[in-house]
């Protein structure tokens, strides 16, 4: 094969896969949005997105709050602003460490199930076999594990921000003996619903990355056991590099 | 019933189907053979409109399936039933689950209808009590059986089946073989059997075609393919190393 050829079959290819990406993607958005939804499917999938990634979350967000609290106060004390640990807390959980944390503990543990699932019926054909059967797999498959995710990733989100707030106040009142006064009172008058709700649409763009990439991925698995494998690290790795730079713009964007 | 004109489909430039042109009466057992990797799977793919062709076309009731949107492809797909190489069995869900999936998904039946049809279901391909059994806990012929059941789950007008003894000692090859020539005769529905098993084939077809190199080198009843002139045609179904088409 000469290298014309060669370089031409390797730009239609690049187009094809574009291509099959857009249609997907398509045939994705019309799944998600309109009827007929699987509820039981969705809440099947809620479960596993968001009841079995409370524990991880838990963890965490408790030592994400209480590191973050340790570090701004060994700063802060040089020009005695310990008050202000509170504030920094709640402003870094609900602004920014909430949604990006919890989008990648949920990428690590739930968009890697999803890929290696999907990826798994791909290679032993159980999709082939939904479709024969006239079943939609972008309804069956895609609908419910976007939807599930665009509503547990900010319930996830909240539940973060929560126990590192509280775990910021525990090493920042209890254990460096910042006064509660002033630690809390920092902490609410620099903090408001906006933050938290800024947090929130991140959060719920974090959850349509991770689940749409997590997804196409597993569905366009490659053949046999490596093809999987190759699947669910490529879901993790771009769902992870999207959700920080994505993160960027948002950021841009909301604050 | 089925009609396949001049298909041709290629991978990486690699041409898999150059030509294929066949007819599937309704209600015969059509068998499709061919050694590995001259394209037989790839065809049953496009007769279902898992893939499309390059050129060509598949009519099903004189509708041309490879023109159809989505959903009208899975109107037609419920003509339709498939077994698969390896069963494709949804590995998430128990056996009586598997085979009430289509049922759950395209009838109104209510749950204790559903359940007395998988269990006719499963008793038609001779298993009893596995309702509750999850498929990593069967044997190939148990899975092939399940999976036979779950194609035939909605009464389909055309069943597939994808290489449905391969994989299985030769005792329970031709437990497999009596099984869909029975089921054929009972419901007198259109089976359309990809195979290289020489022995099943003629003891099910009512018409064979083969495959290589991605075209028809001969077709016509078992008896018309015993005869057949064509030297990779009797090759094959000598199954000999000696010959016109030499494996490597």
């Amino acid at each position: 094969m000469n290298p014309i050829t060669r370089t031409g079959r390797r730009v239609l290819s690049e187009v094809e896969g574009v291509g099959r990406l857009v249609l997907v993607l398509l045939a994705t958005a019309r799944a998600t949005l309109l009827p007929p939804f699987r509820v039981r499917e969705t809440l099947r999938q809620m479960h596993f997105v968001g009841v079995k990634s409370f524990f991880v979350v838990s963890l965490t967000g408790t030592f994400t709050g209480m590191v973050l609290a340790l570090q701004t106060y060994h700063g802060f004390r040089s020009f005695g602003a310990e008050a202000m640990v509170g504030a920094i807390v709640a402003l870094s959980m609900t602004r920014e460490l909430g949604p990006v944390l919890s989008a990648l503990m949920v990428t690590a543990r739930a968009g890697s199930a999803m890929a290696a699932h999907l990826g798994t019926m791909r290679v032993t054909e159980q999709i082939d076999a939904l479709q024969t059967m006239a079943v939609d797999p972008f309804e069956y498959l895609f609908a419910p594990r976007i939807l599930a995710s665009l509503i547990m990733v900010p319930v996830l989100t909240v539940y973060f921000d929560f126990l590192g707030i509280v775990g910021g106040y525990f090493v920042g009142v209890k254990h460096l003996s910042i006064p509660a006064a002033p630690f809390m009172k920092a902490m609410v008058q620099y903090t408001d619903f906006l933050d938290l709700r800024d947090g929130l649409i991140k959060s719920c763009f974090f959850g349509l990355i991770l689940s749409v990439i997590s997804c196409y991925k597993g569905y366009t698995a490659g053949k046999g056991a490596e093809g999987v494998g190759t699947a669910t690290t490529e879901a993790v790795v771009l769902s992870s590099v999207l959700i920080l730079v994505s993160d960027y713009f948002l950021t841009a964007w909301l604050f | 019933m089925i009609r396949i004109e001049e298909l041709h489909k290629s991978f990486g430039g690699q041409a898999v189907l150059d030509g294929i042109t066949l007819h599937i009466p309704r209600g015969e057992i059509f068998v499709i053979m061919g050694g590995s990797g001259e394209g037989k799977t790839v065809l049953l793919k496009h007769i279902i409109g898992l893939l499309l062709p390059d050129r060509g076309g598949v009519f099903v009731d004189e509708v041309d399936i490879c023109r159809l949107s989505r959903a009208e492809l899975r109107g037609v797909r419920k003509k339709f039933g498939m077994l698969f190489q390896g069963a494709a069995l949804f590995d998430s869900m128990s056996v009586g689950d598997n085979v009430a999936f289509p049922l759950r998904e395209h009838t109104r039946l209510k749950e204790p209808e559903v359940r007395a049809r998988v269990k006719a279901r499963l008793a038609e391909v001779g298993l009893h009590g596995v309702e509750h059994k999850f498929p990593s806990e069967l044997s190939g012929g148990m899975s092939k059986r399940v999976g036979l059941a779950r194609a035939l789950a909605l009464e389909p007008e055309i069943v597939l089946f994808d290489e449905p003894t391969t994989g299985l000692d030769p005792i329970m090859s031709d437990v497999i073989n009596q099984l869909i020539l029975d089921t054929q005769k009972r419901h007198r529905i259109t089976f359309v059997i990809i195979s290289h098993d020489v022995k099943g084939a003629f003891q099910m077809a009512d018409r064979i075609a083969m495959l290589h190199k991605g075209r028809v080198v001969g077709q016509g009843t078992p008896a018309q393919m015993r005869e057949d002139p064509n030297p990779i045609v009797q090759q094959f179904l000598a199954g000999s190393s000696q010959g016109p088409v030499v494996r490597v």
